[in-house]
C-alpha cells in the first residue's frame, strides 16, 4: 500500500533514460500521494510495517493528514519542476544526465521517506539519503557551485548529525525509536535530562536543515550557484520537509506541550523565525542576482513557518502547514520563472529584468502571480498562511508576532516589486533620459541590449508548468478553507 | 428590518468589469475601436445590473451572493445593502462616462500601452464594486487590496521616473493601510466576534475592553484612512496625479478614495457604531483628525498652480468632509456624508475631466496658464464653472445639498464648531476654484482666442457631469434615488429616520 510511495521512484535509479522514467516515477508517486491522500481522508490513518516487523522492532510508515498532505505537495511540485526543468538538465547535466536524474529520484525519495515514516531513525535514513543527494546535485554545477556545495554538505552533515545525537539520547532514554511510541513512553515520563538533550540536538539538526538563522549559512549560496534544473527542485521543498520534521517532532514525537513547557524550543523557533523573517526580506532588498535574492526570501518564508511551529496551537500550525503549501508552490513558481529567463537570455542580474514583461508574457505573468502571492494579496495563497499566523498571534496575545507577520509583507513587496517594476514599467531599450548625457557604462549597456534581443517566451514545456504553478497560487488560495478544514485541522489533533 | 435573499446579482455587477477587462486584454490593440467600446458596453450594463436591485433595496430587500468559505468559519460574501448601492451606483454610472473620456484622452496624448491602461481600469471598478458590496470584513478586505493591486499599473502608466516614485510611494501608503485592515480583521475574527456588517455596528453587542476596542479602531481606521487620504496618510495622492487624467478622474476623485471614504462608513456605522464610539469618546478624534484635513488641505489647495495638484489637495479635503460627517455619528450628518459622497464624486470627476481636456488639448497644466482660455473652450470652462460652484457650495448645486445636510448634522449633535469648519472650507473652496473661472472669462490672452474645443469623446462627458452637478442638486433622487438610499442607511444605523424625507422625487 505504502510501498506505492516508494518503490517505483527507488526502482528507477539505474536507468538511464533519465527524463521519461524520472517523470514516470515521481509522476506515480503523485498519483500514489494523492490516493493516500484520498484513502486517508475516508478511512483514517494508515500504518505500514517495512518487511512484515510489526513496530517496534520493525520500521513502520504512517500516513496520516499530514503526511499524505506534505507528499502530495511535495511530488507534485517535483513533477512539475521536472517538466519544466527537462532543457536546462539536458543543458546543464549533459553527458551525466542518466545520474543526474537517478539523483533527482533519490532527492525525491529520500524527502517522501522523511514524510512517511513512523520511525525517528529511519527518518535519519532519508533525510541523508536526500542531503546527500542534494549535495551532489549542486556539485554538477562546477565552478563556484563546488564550493557552495562542499560548505552544504559540511554544514548538512553537522545538522544531520545533530539530529543523529538527539535521536541517540531518546533512545537511550526509552529504547525505542517509533514515533507512535516514543510519545506514549514520553507522555508517562519525559523528566530526564537525555530527553531534554535529545530534544535540544533535534531542534539544532533540524533548525539547520530548514534554513533558521543563524543556521542558514549553507542556503544562499547553495541556491545561487547550483544549476538552475537543481536549485528550482531544491528550493520549494527540500527545507520544506525539514521543516515538516520539526512540526513533527511537535505532534508525534514529544507529548503535548513538552517542547514549549519543558524545554523552550517553541520560544526558541519563535524568535529566531522573528528574527529571520526580517533578516531574509532584508537581506533579500539588496540582492543584485534574483537567484539569491529569492534565496533570502526562502530564509524568510521558512523563518515564518518555524514562527506557527513555535507558536505551537493549533492555529499557529495551520498557519505553518499551509505555508508549507504555500510557499512550495509561490517559490517553485518564483524560481520556474527565474530559470526560464535564465533559459532563453541568461539573465540573472534584477537590474537586467527591464522589459522582460513584454517578451516573455506567460513566463513573468505567473512570476507576477508568484509574487502577489509572496506579498500577500488576497485570495493568493501567500495570504491565507499570513491571516491564519496572524490570528494565532493574537490568540496567543503575541503581538510582536502580529506586527513582524505584517510588516513582513511590506518588505517582501519592496523586494518582489523591485522585479515587478524593471519588468513591466522599464522600457525594452533603455532611452536617454534628461540630464544623462553621457551614458556611463556604455559597454554594459550593449550587453545587455544583446541579452535583451535574445529574451523570448520561454519554450511551452517551460513555460506551462510555470503558468499552472503561479495559476495555481491563486487556485489554492480561493481553496485554503477546503483543506484547512478538511485536512489540517482534523490532522493537527 | 432589513430581510436578505439569496441573488447572482451582485456578484455579476463584480464580475462584469473582470469580464470586459478580458476582452479587452483579447481584443488588443489592433481593433482598437472594438478594443475601447467594451469598456462603455461593459459599464452600461453594469449601471443597467447595479439598477435593477435598487427597487427591492429601497423595499428593505437586500440581494446577498454567499461565494465561498474562504476561511473557517467565514464567507466571501457580497450584499448589495443601501451604502453599498450607493457607491456602486456612482461609480458604474460615472465609469460610463469616464470610459468614453478615458478614450478621447488617451488618444489625443498619444499615450503608449492603452490596452494594458484599460484592462487595469475595468478591473479597478470590479475591486470598487467589491469594495461596496462587501459583506463582511475579510470580503472588504480582499477587495481593498485588489483595489489597490490593479490601480498601481495606472499610477504607474508613463513610467517615468515621476510615476515609478509615485508608484512606490502608493503602494507603501496603500499595502500598509491594508496590512492594518488585515490585523484588524484577523483580531475582530479572534475575538469570535462574527465579521458580518451589521448597521449600527457588529460590536454594539459585544462585551471588549476598552482598550481592545481602540486598538481595533487603530487598526481599522488607519486602514481605511490610508485611501481616504485623511491627514497624516494623505502623501500619496498628490504624487499619484502623474497618472493619466482619467485615472485622477475616476480613482482619485470616486472608486479609489471613495472605496477609503466608503471604509470609513463601514467602520465606524457597521462595525463598531455609534455607542460604541461614543463610549470611548473615540469620535472626537477622529473628527478633530478630519476636521484639521479638511482645512489645511483646503489651504494647501490654493496655493498649488498646477491644476492638477489643486485639485488633489481639494480632493483631500472634501474626503474629510465625509469622514467628518460619518464621525459626528448623527443621523443627518451620516446622510449628508453619504450625499456628498455621491455629491463629490460628480462634481470633482468634472474638474478632473476639463483639466485633462484642456491639458490634452493645449498642454497647458499651471492655472496661470489659463488666462483667456473661456473664449477658446467655452464648454469646457462652463462646466468647470458649473462644478467650481458647486464645490463652493452655492445652492442648489449638488454639494450645497450635502453640505447642507452635514452642517445641519453638525449642528444637530451640538457641534457646532464643525458647521463653521464645514463654512470656512466652503469659503476656502471658492477661493482656490474661483480664480481658474475669472481667469478663463475674466482675462485675456493671446495664446486663447479661436473657439477650438477638445474631442469630443471628452467634451461630452464632462459636459454631462457638470450638469449632473447641477441637477442633482435640485433633484437628489434623479436617477438613482441616492437620498433616499442614503437616509436609509441613516435611518437603519440609528435607528431613527432624519426629520424630513424623501426630497424631490
Amino acid at each position: 500500500m505504502l510501498a506505492a510511495l516508494i518503490v517505483p521512484v527507488v526502482a528507477r535509479l539505474r536507468y538511464e533514460l533519465g527524463f521519461i522514467l524520472a517523470l514516470a516515477g515521481v509522476g506515480l508517486s503523485a498519483a500514489a500521494s494523492i490516493w493516500s491522500l484520498v484513502y486517508v481522508l475516508d478511512n483514517g490513518t494508515m500504518h505500514y510495517n517495512l518487511g512484515g516487523w510489526a513496530p517496534p522492532v520493525g520500521i513502520e510508515y504512517v500516513v496520516d493528514l499530514i503526511s499524505a498532505f506534505v507528499a502530495v505537495i511535495v511530488t507534485s511540485v517535483a513533477t512539475l519542476v521536472i517538466i519544466g526543468t527537462r532543457r536546462w538538465a539536458d543543458r546543464e547535466a549533459g553527458d551525466r544526465l542518466g545520474s543526474f536524474y537517478g539523483l533527482v529520484m533519490l532527492l525525491i525519495t529520500g524527502l517522501v521517506g522523511m514524510v512517511v515514516t513512523g520511525d525517528l531513525f529511519n527518518l535519519f535514513v532519508f533525510l541523508e539519503i536526500s542531503s546527500l543527494a542534494a549535495y551532489a546535485l549542486v556539485f554538477l554545477g562546477g565552478g563556484r557551485a563546488m564550493l557552495a556545495g562542499f560548505r552544504y554538505l559540511i554544514l548538512g552533515s553537522v545538522g544531520g548529525s545533530f539530529y543523529m545525537l538527539g535521536v541517540g539520547f531518546l533512545y537511550f532514554s526509552t529504547g525505542t525509536l517509533n514515533m507512535g511510541e516514543m510519545k506514549d513512553i514520553l507522555t508517562d515520563d519525559a523528566t530526564a535530562r537525555s530527553v531534554q538533550a535529545g530534544a535540544a540536538f533535534i531542534f539544532a539538526g533540524l533548525g539547520l536543515k530548514m534554513a533558521l538563522v543563524p543556521m542558514h549559512l549553507w542556503l544562499p549560496d547553495a541556491y545561487t550557484f547550483a544549476p538552475s534544473s537543481v536549485n528550482t527542485l531544491i528550493a520549494p521543498i527540500m527545507t520544506k520537509v525539514g521543516a515538516y520534521a520539526m512540526i513533527r517532532m511537535f505532534l508525534s514525537v514529544f507529548p503535548d506541550g513538552y517542547l514549549k513547557d519543558v524545554v523552550p524550543i517553541g520560544d526558541a523557533l519563535l524568535v529566531l523565525g522573528l528574527i529571520g523573517i526580517i533578516f531574509g526580506s532584508v537581506a533579500a532588498m539588496s540582492q543584485k542576482d534574483i537567484r539569491r535574492m529569492l534565496a533570502y526570501s526562502s530564509i524568510s518564508q521558512l523563518a515564518l513557518i518555524a514562527v506557527g511551529v513555535g507558536l505551537g496551537t493549533p492555529l499557529g500550525l495551520v498557519a505553518a502547514l499551509l505555508h508549507i503549501m504555500n510557499h512550495a508552490v509561490m517559490k517553485a513558481t518564483l524560481f520556474m520563472a527565474a530559470a526560464s529567463v535564465r533559459f532563453t537570455s541568461g539573465i540573472t542580474q534584477v537590474a537586467d529584468f527591464t522589459g522582460l514583461g513584454r517578451r516573455m508574457p506567460f513566463t513573468m505573468g505567473a512570476f507576477t502571480l508568484g509574487a502577489l502571492a509572496m506579498v500577500g494579496i488576497p485570495p493568493a495563497t501567500g495570504f491565507f498562511s499570513k491571516w491564519y499566523a496572524v490570528q494565532a498571534g493574537i490568540e496567543s496575545s503575541q503581538w510582536i508576532v502580529v506586527a513582524v507577520v505584517l510588516v513582513s509583507s511590506l518588505l517582501t513587496a519592496v523586494y518582489l516589486f523591485r522585479i515587478l517594476e524593471s519588468a513591466y514599467l522599464h522600457p525594452l531599450q533603455p532611452e536617454p533620459s534628461h540630464g544623462h548625457d553621457v551614458p556611463d557604462g556604455f559597454g554594459e549597456t550593449e550587453q545587455e541590449l544583446a541579452l535583451e534581443a535574445q529574451a523570448r517566451e520561454a519554450p511551452l514545456d517551460m513555460a506551462i508548468p510555470t503558468v499552472v504553478l503561479g495559476l495555481s497560487t491563486v487556485v489554492l488560495g480561493v481553496l485554503n478553507a477546503v483543506i484547512v478544514i478538511n485536512i489540517l485541522e482534523p490532522g493537527i489533533v | 428590518m432589513i430581510e436578505t435573499y439569496s441573488s447572482i446579482t451582485p456578484l455579476i455587477a463584480v464580475l462584469l468589469p473582470v469580464a470586459a477587462a478580458l476582452l479587452v486584454l483579447l481584443t488588443g490593440e489592433r481593433f482598437r475601436n472594438l478594443r475601447d467600446s467594451w469598456s462603455t458596453i461593459a459599464a452600461l450594463v453594469m449601471v443597467a445590473v447595479v439598477a435593477s436591485m435598487l427597487p427591492d433595496v429601497l423595499d428593505g430587500r437586500v440581494p446577498q451572493t454567499t461565494i465561498i468559505e474562504i476561511s473557517p468559519g467565514i464567507d466571501i460574501m457580497l450584499r448589495a445593502d443601501s451604502a453599498g448601492m450607493i457607491f456602486a451606483l456612482l461609480a458604474s454610472s460615472l465609469w460610463v462616462l469616464a470610459s468614453v473620456y478615458a478614450v478621447g484622452y488617451m488618444r489625443a496624448e498619444h499615450e503608449h500601452k492603452q490596452t494594458r491602461f484599460f484592462v487595469a481600469y475595468a478591473l479597478s471598478l470590479g475591486a470598487a464594486a467589491g469594495v461596496a458590496f462587501s459583506a463582511n470584513l475579510l470580503t472588504f478586505v480582499l477587495f481593498y487590496e485588489l483595489l489597490t493591486l490593479v490601480t498601481f499599473p495606472l499610477v504607474t502608466h508613463r513610467e517615468t521616473e515621476a510615476a515609478i516614485v509615485a508608484g512606490r510611494k502608493y503602494l507603501t501608503y496603500t499595502l500598509s493601510g491594508g496590512l492594518m485592515l488585515i490585523g484588524g480583521t484577523a483580531w475582530v475574527h479572534m475575538l469570535g466576534i462574527d465579521g458580518t456588517f451589521v448597521a449600527g455596528g457588529l460590536m454594539a453587542d459585544e462585551s471588549i475592553s476598552k482598550a481592545t476596542a481602540w486598538g481595533l479602531l487603530a487598526l481599522l481606521m488607519v486602514g481605511v484612512g490610508v485611501k481616504s487620504a485623511v491627514m497624516p496618510l494623505h502623501g500619496w495622492l498628490p504624487s499619484a496625479m502623474v497618472a493619466p487624467t482619467p485615472v485622477s478622474a475616476l480613482l482619485h476623485a470616486v472608486a479609489v478614495v471613495k472605496a477609503g471614504v466608503f471604509g470609513v462608513v463601514r467602520m465606524i456605522v457597521f462595525v463598531f457604531g455609534a455607542e460604541l464610539l461614543r463610549e470611548m469618546d473615540a469620535w472626537q478624534v477622529i473628527a478633530v483628525l478630519a476636521a484639521a484635513t479638511l482645512l489645511i488641505g483646503s489651504m494647501l489647495a490654493l496655493r498649488h498652480d498646477n491644476l492638477k495638484r489643486r485639485l488633489a489637495y481639494s480632493t483631500i479635503s472634501h474626503l474629510s468632509y465625509i469622514v467628518l460627517g460619518v464621525a459626528l455619528l448623527g443621523p443627518i450628518a451620516l446622510t449628508g456624508a453619504l450625499l456628498h459622497i455621491v455629491g463629490h464624486g460628480v462634481t470633482k470627476i468634472t474638474l478632473f475631466f476639463v483639466a485633462g481636456a484642456i491639458n490634452a488639448h493645449t498642454h497647458k497644466e499651471n492655472v496661470s496658464q489659463l488666462d483667456g482660455i473661456g473664449r477658446q473652450m467655452p464648454i469646457t470652462m462652463g462646466a468647470f464653472t458649473l462644478a467650481a460652484l458647486s464645490m463652493a457650495g452655492v445652492p442648489p448645486f449638488v454639494l450645497f445639498t450635502s453640505k447642507f445636510y452635514l452642517g445641519w448634522g453638525a449642528a444637530e449633535v451640538d457641534q457646532q464648531i464643525f458647521m463653521v469648519v464645514y463654512l470656512v472650507s466652503g469659503v476656502l473652496a471658492a477661493g482656490y476654484l474661483f480664480p481658474v473661472v475669472y481667469r478663463a472669462f475674466g482675462k485675456r490672452s493671446p495664446d486663447h482666442v479661436a473657439y477650438s474645443e477638445a474631442d469630443m469623446r471628452m467634451v461630452v462627458p464632462l459636459a454631462i457631469t457638470g450638469i449632473l452637478a447641477l441637477v442633482l442638486g435640485i433633484v437628489p433622487n434623479l436617477p438613482f434615488s441616492f437620498f433616499d438610499l442614503a437616509s436609509e442607511v441613516a435611518r437603519t444605523a440609528f435607528d431613527q429616520g432624519i426629520p424630513i424625507t424623501g426630497g424631490a422625487q
